[in-house]
């Protein structure tokens, strides 16, 4: 698609930028000491900090990754809402409390606590970089995904962009200007998200304002003639004839062609042609159904999509529906989603084809409709286990998450770690809530990029209003801000405070120590920043996943033990948070889908039997803690320590 | 810096039991849902509140008791003795 920059989302969008780094600056001032710095001098009030945990935690992977998913497959995105806001149960029944007793600043001083070993520093401290680096690819790549519709940039500035202003804020500000421009975000992410979905229920459905045309059915033999419906037929060659299933007729107004894809239908004998769209790369240039993209009249662009083709009892339109009758009504009608294959033409060219595939409602409000899910429902067994492991992974990867851990040092004590985590549960709760009517929402609004799901909610928001657009552009793009600012603070304080401090003994006082951690924090910022530009056209959903899963390899197991396990040992825990994250980043770096998304190769050779790797390395992770503490008991064991 | 060395109070012996007792409710009904949606994932179409099917009601279900249970044990934790944290502890010992 091409996006017209607005002015009047320029103004609302610089508008927030400016004034989250202005507060960040304001707030930033007095931080000069570490505990300044890594934990707000533990003075944030609890109701601040709980909301702040909203911040943090609704990411763009929340908010644009799932939408964006539920928005292209139905129901399957809300199953990373159910299995994040899972996750906070481990937080809140399990590790707040222990976690706010035993730490300082970061998370390898929870588990140094009791040992105070270097291995355990430098292998937390590693552990928390990687965990959040993986964490920062999917923000920076939503970042992206937003600046471009936006301001009409291409992604890359957008990624930059937000790379520049996070460091900018990280760098002068710390955990106390963090954890404000977290609370403002997170507030404002659920309210307005809120305001959307009560303009998405009052505006009900309508059908029938669907751009795309059908042809037919006609009979199956007609499709080798030389005329279908009155246009002429253009010749399937330099690849199109491998694909039988889509023909391509002369454009009404002779630009380019219209193509369609051949459907079969109850009658063997009848097909029914459903209009597509097709993008071509050929020598770097985009053709859109065969013409330039672009905007002049000799030129094309790709239409925005998501229709329904049929509401129940014929109707056209629905009126204001309340959140149960939405549900409800989309079951009974059907809807057009989108489904895209790729071509490889002999000429150096290929082309993407999104074709529509008429879906019944029960369909989009049930699991397996997603490719990622749909083992599910077949019977093999790799697709339930890749289903599970996934799950897992939710569910034991927010309590592992650094950037989510260090926020409970901000608080006063245990009983304020719980009370905000209590906060956090309620906001983060009612946000997932609303995910699932924005995702279906954005699914039927008729605005979608077919090419890009990570902006579904943002464009719903535009096909409501464009201030509406501009606002949740804005909240979306801080959202991705605020969370990557965490992440920056939280690895900045794993090399300032755990490996240099800790590991190499590097004496530093309290303002080197805060010197020492701005550095850190500008070179993640740049690593962060190229591997956005890399990993740009992945769902930011589906990448937050395996960041969860490396997370909660790495950390849980060690967390988990050390706090319910006697016999633990110091070896015990490095070699589990070791083992848990390399082994889950290898099996990762080993999937089918980064064999296909990253590497380019076929994805029929991937070493790793399914992607999540959760349900075999956290296992293991807890094994090795086991059988290694078992191995490097102390001879003099006073196991009443 | 031990603090897991200090004797702990029964008071938060008994928040930590009731942590792990709400904790191992919701653990049963997370892992209800996820091997329904693994082994027999076309239970999830069945409707069985108000139009709605199954996986509706049971996701948005868990998301409800997720706050329930966390609302339960905001009230019910028992207010634990004043103790200094490891943060607090190591400032003291700094500033002496």
């Amino acid at each position: 698609m091409i996006y017209e920059a607005s002015w009047t989302a320029v103004i609302v969008f610089m508008l927030f930028v400016i004034g989250t780094v202005a507060l960040s600056f304001f707030l930033g001032r007095k931080a000069k000491s570490s505990a300044g710095y890594f934990a707000a001098h533990g003075q944030i009030p609890w109701a601040v900090n709980g909301v702040a945990f909203a911040g943090d935690y609704l990411s763009a992977a929340s908010f644009l990754g799932i939408c964006g998913m539920i928005a292209s497959y139905g129901y399957d995105g809300f199953l990373y809402s159910i299995g994040f806001l899972a996750g906070w149960i481990v937080a809140l029944f399990v590790i707040a409390e222990p976690m706010k007793r035993l730490g300082r600043f970061t998370f390898a001083d929870a588990l140094d606590a009791k040992f105070n070993s270097r291995g355990i520093k430098a292998a937390a401290g590693i552990s928390t970089l990687i965990v959040s680096v993986f964490y920062l690819i999917p923000q920076m790549v939503g970042a992206g995904s937003l600046i471009t519709p936006l301001l009409g940039f291409p992604h890359w500035v957008g990624v930059v962009l937000v790379g520049i202003v996070v460091i900018t804020i990280v760098v002068t500000a710390g955990m106390v200007s963090t954890t404000w421009v977290q609370f403002l975000k997170g507030s404002l992410l659920v309210i307005f998200s809120a305001v959307l979905v009560v303009m998405v229920l009052a505006r009900g459905f309508t059908t029938g304002s669907d751009p795309f045309q059908t042809i037919g059915p006609i009979a199956a033999a007609d499709l080798s003639a030389a005329e279908i419906d009155g246009r002429a037929v253009i010749r399937a060659d330099d690849g199109w004839q491998e694909h039988p299933e889509f023909v391509r007729l002369a454009a009404k107004d002779g630009v380019g062609f219209d193509i369609f894809h051949v459907e079969s239908t109850a009658d063997s004998d009848q097909k029914l042609l459903r209009q597509a769209q097709a993008i071509t790369t050929r020598g770097g240039e985009e053709f859109i159904d065969g013409a330039p993209k672009g905007k002049a009249a000799d030129e094309k662009q790709l239409q925005p999509a998501g229709y329904l083709s049929e509401l129940p009892e014929g109707k056209s339109e629905t009126g204001a529906l309340g959140p149960i009758s939405f549900l409800t009504t989309l079951r009974d009608s059907k809807v057009m989603l989108w489904r895209n294959t790729k071509i490889a033409h002999p000429s150096a060219a290929t082309t993407t084809v999104y074709f529509q595939k008429e879906t019944e409602g029960p369909a989009v409000l049930r699991p397996g409709e997603h490719p990622k899910f749909a083992g599910i429902r077949s019977e093999e067994s790799m697709g339930s286990l890749n289903f599970l492991s996934l799950m897992l992974a939710l569910f034991c990867g927010t309590a592992s998450l650094p950037h989510i851990l260090i926020r409970y040092y901000t608080v006063k004590d245990g009983a304020a770690a719980r009370k905000s985590t209590i906060v956090g549960i309620a906001s983060i709760g009612f946000f997932y809530v609303l995910t699932l009517y924005l995702g279906l929402g954005a699914m039927t609004s008729g605005a979608l990029d077919l090419t890009d799901s990570n902006m579904s909610a943002p464009l719903l928001a535009r096909s409501i209003s464009d201030l509406l657009f501009a606002i949740i552009s804005a909240i979306a793009f801080t959202t991705v801000l605020g969370t990557v600012s965490g992440l920056i603070l939280a690895s900045s304080g794993a090399v300032a405070h755990d490996l240099l401090d800790g590991v190499f003994g590097v004496e530093l006082n309290e303002s080197s120590q805060v010197r020492v951690a701005k550095i850190a924090a500008i070179v993640v910022g740049g690593i962060a920043i190229v591997l956005g530009i890399l990993f740009k056209e992945l769902n930011v959903g589906y990448l937050v996943g395996w960041a969860f899963n490396v997370a909660a390899s790495a950390n849980l197991p060690a967390l988990l033990m050390l706090l319910f396990w006697k016999r633990t040992t110091k070896e015990g825990i490095i070699w589990s948070v070791v083992v848990g994250l390399f082994s889950s980043l290898g099996w990762i770096l080993l999937s089918a889908d980064t064999y296909k998304s990253v590497y380019g190769l076929d994805p029929a050779d991937a070493l790793a039997p399914f992607s999540q790797p959760g349900i075999v390395t956290i296992p293991l992770a807890f094994l090795t803690l086991i059988v290694v503490s078992l191995m490097t008991r102390p001879e003099t064991a006073s196991d009443e320590s | 810096m031990k603090p897991s060395s200090s004797p702990t109070s029964p008071e938060r012996q008994y928040n930590v039991r009731l942590g792990l007792i709400l904790f191992t409710i919701y653990l049963a009904l997370y892992l209800g849902f996820v091997l329904i949606n693994a082994l027999n994932a076309q239970l999830m179409e069945t409707i069985v509140l108000a139009g709605l099917n199954l996986a509706i009601v049971y996701g948005m279900a868990l998301i409800v008791i997720a706050l329930v249970l966390a609302l339960i044990y905001g009230t019910m934790c028992k207010p634990e003795p004043i103790e200094p944290t490891a943060a607090e502890a190591t400032d003291q010992e700094e500033s002496t």
